[in-house]
């Protein structure tokens, strides 16, 4: 084999995909940074704070001076813990928080991997999200530890469901499983409006798979000290927190793909779509992270058997019912999507 | 009608989105945030911080070692030993307060006869060792002699009110 064959076949192509991957992680990792200090500034400001403001201007360096102090921290391995399980449980969290955006698109065929089922795999990656946790919880060998992970998993599961619902209703009105297609029915109306309660009830599963307040059970401190990750510090504490804001970002994110249009303009027109998809998405992202940290400063946490109430007798038979009747319209009106691809 | 009332108050999230718009409001108001070491709030009169031993204007401390601050003191903070001096007038030897079990209720300043303990308005006096919170005589004069303007000002202002 000639070296320039070897060169065009295997060398170039893995350097495009792994510049990629780059090009999509780096700014994802800062925008995860940035996320934290959005955070304390959104809520601190709805307290009447003005939040971090001492580090660098504006406290802008503050997510990195919060980095750095948990990079040169002790990495603690509790005596008692399975220390493999303990070591992985991070990791995975952070790896299925950044490997889910191999399929999210960002403009028209700026994807990383453009596949048919790219909502199946979404789903799937964001369901794994729970074995991290799981893994946390048993391998600290801490009944907090434990408790919060117990926690987690059924609340996971169980919004898990009303999500998977919701996400069939919007592929019964696309007619396709890939993302880009989802995007492209968006041209003439976002899901957003014809499929509104879906989408109050996709935000909400979101907020509760993400584990963020209200529903944040699993780390409430006030019984639980910090939930699944108590016995974490350093490092390995930090990839947590990374992946529970990758996790927002990405949630985020398939929202704006399911029902906010991803990187369309809101119309059509000159001023709107002379500005690139990738910023209307980043936008749309954004403006849904402000409602997570807007809920958050707002809503006491919810006590267990409500959570539970509100995820198997309300979202479910709601979300079930409206299967059923977006189902019926499409057939009734014979407006039934044809499939887009395969 | 009332079950009616409530579920579609329920479907259309009017509560939630009711406490977001309140919470939303609140994000655009001016903030209350003081930038603390070189901003601080405002201070009443009356604020009880550190202490300190006042003198007359002609220099001479003003405790005669009634002891009344030590018998009110709730806290038993404060211990005091007195002898007469050499001109014959009655005065401490000793006044020790134990800032770290005093519980600044400002009764030894209530207590005092001649206005010579009080609570200044300084609040920025924490230190790094134990050691350091056991203040003497000579600390507690010098206290005085450092806040003795405001506390003048102080105590003139709240004079009407005692």
């Amino acid at each position: 084999m000639e070296f320039s064959e070897i060169l065009n076949v295997y060398l170039l192509p893995t350097a495009i995909i792994v510049a990629q991957i780059f090009a999509i992680i780096v700014p994802l990792l800062i925008a995860v940074a940035y996320l934290t200090y959005f955070e304390r500034k959104v809520i601190a400001s709805i307290q009447l704070r003005k939040g971090p403001n001492v580090v660098g201007p504006f406290g802008l360096f503050q997510p990195l001076a919060d980095g750095a102090k948990l990079f040169i921290k002790e990495t603690i391995l509790p005596a008692g813990a399975n220390k493999i399980l303990f070591a992985m449980a991070p990791m995975l969290t952070f790896i299925l928080s950044l490997i889910a955006w191999a399929v999210i698109p960002f403009d028209v065929g700026m994807v990383l991997s453009d596949i048919n089922v790219g909502i199946l795999y979404l789903f799937a990656i964001s369901s794994l999200g729970v074995y991290g946790v799981i893994m946390a919880g048993w391998a600290s060998n801490s009944k907090y530890a434990f408790l919060g992970a117990l926690r987690s998993a059924a609340q996971m599961v169980s919004y898990e469901v009303s999500i998977g619902f919701v996400i069939i209703t919007v592929l019964l009105c696309v007619g396709s499983l890939n993302l880009s297609a989802i995007v492209e029915a968006q041209k003439t109306i976002w899901f957003a409006i014809p499929l509104l309660p879906m989408f109050v009830i996709f935000f909400v599963s979101a907020l509760a798979e993400t584990n963020r307040a209200p529903f944040d059970l699993p780390e409430g401190e006030s019984e639980l000290v910090a939930g699944y990750f108590v016995e974490y510090s350093s490092m390995t504490f930090a990839l947590f927190f990374l992946g529970e804001y990758a996790n927002m970002i990405l949630m985020s994110g398939m929202t704006a793909v399911l029902f906010l249009g991803g990187w369309l303009p809101p119309i059509d027109i000159a001023p709107f779509n002379w500005i690139p998809g990738p910023i209307w998405f980043f936008l749309k992202i954004s403006l849904i992270l402000f409602c997570f940290l807007w809920v958050r400063a707002t809503f006491p946490r919810y006590r267990y058997d409500q959570l539970m109430r509100l995820g198997w007798k309300v979202f479910l038979p709601f979300s079930l019912a409206w299967v059923v009747i977006t189902a019926g319209v499409l057939v009734a009106f014979d407006i039934v999507p044809t499939p887009l691809s395969g | 009608m009332n079950i009616l009332q409530n579920s579609t108050k329920a479907l259309l999230l009017s509560e939630l989105i009711g406490g977001m718009y309140l919470t939303l409001k609140y994000f655009f108001k001016p903030k209350v945030t003081i930038n603390y070491p070189y901003e601080k709030g405002p201070l009443s009169p009356r604020f009880r911080g550190e202490h300190a031993l006042r003198r007359y204007p002609n220099g001479e401390e003003r405790c005669i070692a009634c002891k009344l601050c030590e018998a009110i003191c709730p806290a038993q903070a404060i211990t005091i030993e007195a002898e007469p001096r050499s001109d014959g007038s009655r005065r401490t030897t000793r006044y020790d307060i134990d800032m770290t079990k005093c519980i600044y209720c400002g009764f030894c300043q209530e207590a005092c006869p001649v206005d010579a303990i009080v609570e200044g308005p300084n609040y920025e006096f924490a230190a790094e060792t134990r050691e350091e919170l056991f203040y003497n005589k000579e600390k507690l004069l010098a206290n005085g002699d450092r806040w003795e303007t405001e506390i003048a000002n102080n105590l003139s202002i709240d004079a009407p009110y005692r």
